[in-house]
């Protein structure tokens, strides 16, 4: 299958960590500061030249273990550290999010787009830092240099690498849900309905043609759907329009619980309890090397986050307290050099 | 009045990728028998379902290579081939082409792939999978190649024949001739990801008879029959070639997404399209003797809501039923006429 899917897996997955990210924090009324300098961390460790470069090699994708080991890490290179059960729930809204933009993306090389998007929203994430700018703007040189050079069907075998990836995860997401592009039983809608992808003709003509290839007849069908004709294509440059709405950060500050995840019953998530092969472990050590730590100086002021109550049902209206205050995990946390620290600033 | 409805499904153990072609079907009539095929990731489900619905039998195959120590290789597709002597499971997979005996019991080849010990840029990979005139298999690889195998009538001993080397880009599909008409000459249509097609006459040595042109867009999925070759593409449109001359008779807007799966009923005429629009369509064909033309009509909808199919077959030569699987789907999908 592909060797070109795993940029795409991080940059999307990590841009949709960053999404819950930036909606929890503003929820959990995190500080501005210590707000911005999560998501930059984030973002500056994800578009460093040495990640980058590691993850464009040709290689394979890998076990959702390996990619939640390495997403993890890449949470961890912020100042802000997520318990276990936080990281199992924010990889769930990850991973359940990109699968419905690749399920969904018009044309397998709409991927690209999807990607564009997601970039797009982190840049302005961190809009007033030009060396994160850059770090940007460098990822999506590379991209365009790795990925022009696609034809559709190495885009179709990139999509199909992905879905192959996604296969048999149906964890309901309530964002997901409320939009009423999830359907309780974790599947995604597909509608009969819309625009066409570009290069598609709407379904339901016939034509024939004689043998100078002159038109001789034509006649219509019945195609059961109600297409329309493409919209325009989405443009791949640097600051150019998208067109394609999959990928933009969907999350808004008014639904909070929009980050609940649930487990659809007879499913499970991700059972491949073999353990790591060689080539995976081998993949686990030059990305996890090829993250620097350098944006925790020893002793710096760390916070930890549980960013998803257990029982969200109960959050509203509890008395002693704000819900701010409640969601949030107030731990000692140990960062840096035997440092002990407590930040959290709630309600 | 509906031309087909929708009977009980059949439970695969796990789903179905979203793959071309994905779904094999093989009609044993003495023993009334179907066997059906379908790929999730490393591993081949089949299922033998009796006639009368009564019994289902399941079996795994995993894409363990021989000699290869580590780890398993996701699986491209599984066919069935019926040769005249004898049927045979092909499996393609990133590390090589396995063939077992039709029930999936024995493997009774194994043929690797050159595969490099760093992943390059391109992926590497078997797909399109055949049976041609008179004892060969025919099996598509990534780099454009057509590997032509030799298979006796019984026993293990089989042989690759010849290397077919004239498409630039990955083959998508292959199909041999299925009308069972002996006027055809040409009897093999090879597919690939530029959409490409190349029409060849099997025999001592294979012979090119005609390229058709693509468009830059992936022909997923195609079919010979009557000297017409039917071609899927990614853009969702069927066209219909006359192979030998490579004449286009007619072009169907036939699905708003990419198609995955053809299919012809040889006896009939009629044409199964199955796509990611979640759309099962059956067309019917016809040699119009006068133009020497094929003529093409609509006749049938299916939708198998939210699901983006990948595996779409006749289970018979007259298409009285089909089966129908797609992506993330644990079933086997069947209709039947009315």
């Amino acid at each position: 299958m592909s060797v070109r899917a795993l940029p795409l897996v991080f940059i999307n997955m990590g841009g949709e960590m960053l999404y819950v990210l930036d909606q929890r924090l503003r929820a959990l009324n995190t500080s501005e500061e210590q707000s911005e300098r999560v998501i930059s961390d984030i973002i500056g460790t994800l578009f460093s030249k040495s990640f980058m470069d590691e993850l464009l090699k040709p290689q394979p994708l890998y076990s959702h273990r390996t990619m939640k080991s390495v997403l993890t890490r890449l949470a961890h290179t912020s100042i802000m550290r997520l318990n276990l059960a936080s990281m199992d729930r924010l990889y769930e809204l990850m991973l359940m999010a990109f699968k419905h933009q690749v399920l969904l993306c018009p044309r397998p090389r709409d991927l690209l787009l999807v990607s564009y998007n997601h970039m797009d929203s982190m840049r302005y994430m961190v809009r007033d830092t030009p060396v994160l700018l850059n770090q940007v703007d460098e990822t999506h040189r590379k991209l365009a240099e790795v990925y022009s050079d696609l034809s559709e069907g190495d885009f179709q075998l990139l999509r199909q690498t992905l879905l192959m990836f996604f296969q048999d995860s149906h964890i309901r997401v309530s964002l997901l849900l409320k939009a009423q592009i999830q359907k309780s039983s974790g599947r995604f809608l597909l509608t009969a309905s819309g625009p066409v992808p570009v290069g598609t003709r709407v379904p339901g003509l016939i034509r024939m043609f004689d043998p100078k290839g002159r038109e001789v007849s034509r006649s219509e069908y019945p195609s059961g759907g109600s297409y329309s004709g493409a919209v325009r294509e989405g443009s791949l440059e640097l600051n150019g329009d998208r067109v394609l709405k999959l990928g933009l950060n969907m999350y808004t500050m008014e639904h909070p619980e929009d980050t609940h995840t649930s487990n659809t019953p007879g499913h499970q998530s991700d059972n491949s309890p073999n353990p790591l092969a060689k080539e995976e472990l081998n993949l686990l050590a030059h990305l996890m090397g090829s993250m620097m730590l350098e944006h925790v100086p020893k002793g710096d002021p760390g916070f930890c986050i549980s960013f998803f109550s257990p029982e969200p049902e109960e959050e509203e209206g509890a008395p002693g307290g704000t819900q701010e205050f409640r969601v949030i995990n107030i731990q000692a946390v140990q960062v840096g050099r035997g440092s002990i620290k407590q930040t959290t600033e709630a309600a | 009045i509906s031309m087909y409805h929708k009977e009980k499904s059949i439970q695969i153990k796990n789903s179905a990728s979203a793959l071309y072609n994905n779904l094999g079907v093989l009609r044993i009539a003495p023993r009334r028998l179907t066997y059906f095929a379908v790929v999730h990731a490393n591993v081949v489900n089949m299922i033998s379902a009796s006639w009368d619905g009564l019994n289902y039998s399941h079996r795994q195959l995993q894409s363990k290579e021989p000699n290869v120590a580590t780890s398993t290789s996701l699986i491209m597709q599984a066919a069935f081939c019926v040769l005249p002597s004898r049927d045979l499971l092909v499996v393609t997979s990133q590390k090589g082409i396995q063939m077992y005996e039709s029930d999936g019991s024995i493997m009774v080849y194994w043929h690797a792939l050159d595969t490099p010990e760093t992943p390059t840029a391109q992926a590497v990979f078997a797909r399109g999978i055949s049976a041609v005139p008179d004892n060969y298999i025919c099996v598509g690889v990534s780099s454009g190649a057509i590997l032509v195998f030799d298979v006796p009538s019984k026993g293990s001993n089989i042989t690759l024949y010849e290397v077919l080397e004239e498409h630039k880009e990955s083959i998508t599909d292959v199909a041999s001739e299925c009308s069972g008409s002996q006027e055809c000459i040409a009897n093999l249509v090879s597919a690939d990801d530029g959409g490409n097609l190349c029409v060849w006459k099997s025999g001592e040595e294979f012979q090119l008879l005609n390229k058709i042109p693509g468009f830059d867009m992936t022909c997923s999925s195609v079919k010979l029959w009557k000297g017409t070759a039917v071609a899927g593409y990614g853009t969702g449109q069927i066209r219909l070639y006359e192979a030998v001359t490579g004449i286009l008779h007619a072009e169907i807007n036939a699905h708003a997404r990419w198609i995955y799966s053809l299919d012809i009923a040889p006896f009939s005429g009629l044409l199964l399209s199955a796509a990611e629009d979640s759309f099962v369509r059956v067309w019917h064909l016809a040699m119009t003797p006068e133009t020497n033309s094929m003529e093409v009509a609509h006749l049938h909808n299916e939708c198998v809501t939210d699901t983006q199919i990948c595996g779409a077959k006749f289970c018979d030569g007259d298409g009285y039923a089909f089966v129908v699987t797609g992506y993330d789907l644990s079933e086997i999908i069947r209709f039947v006429q009315s």
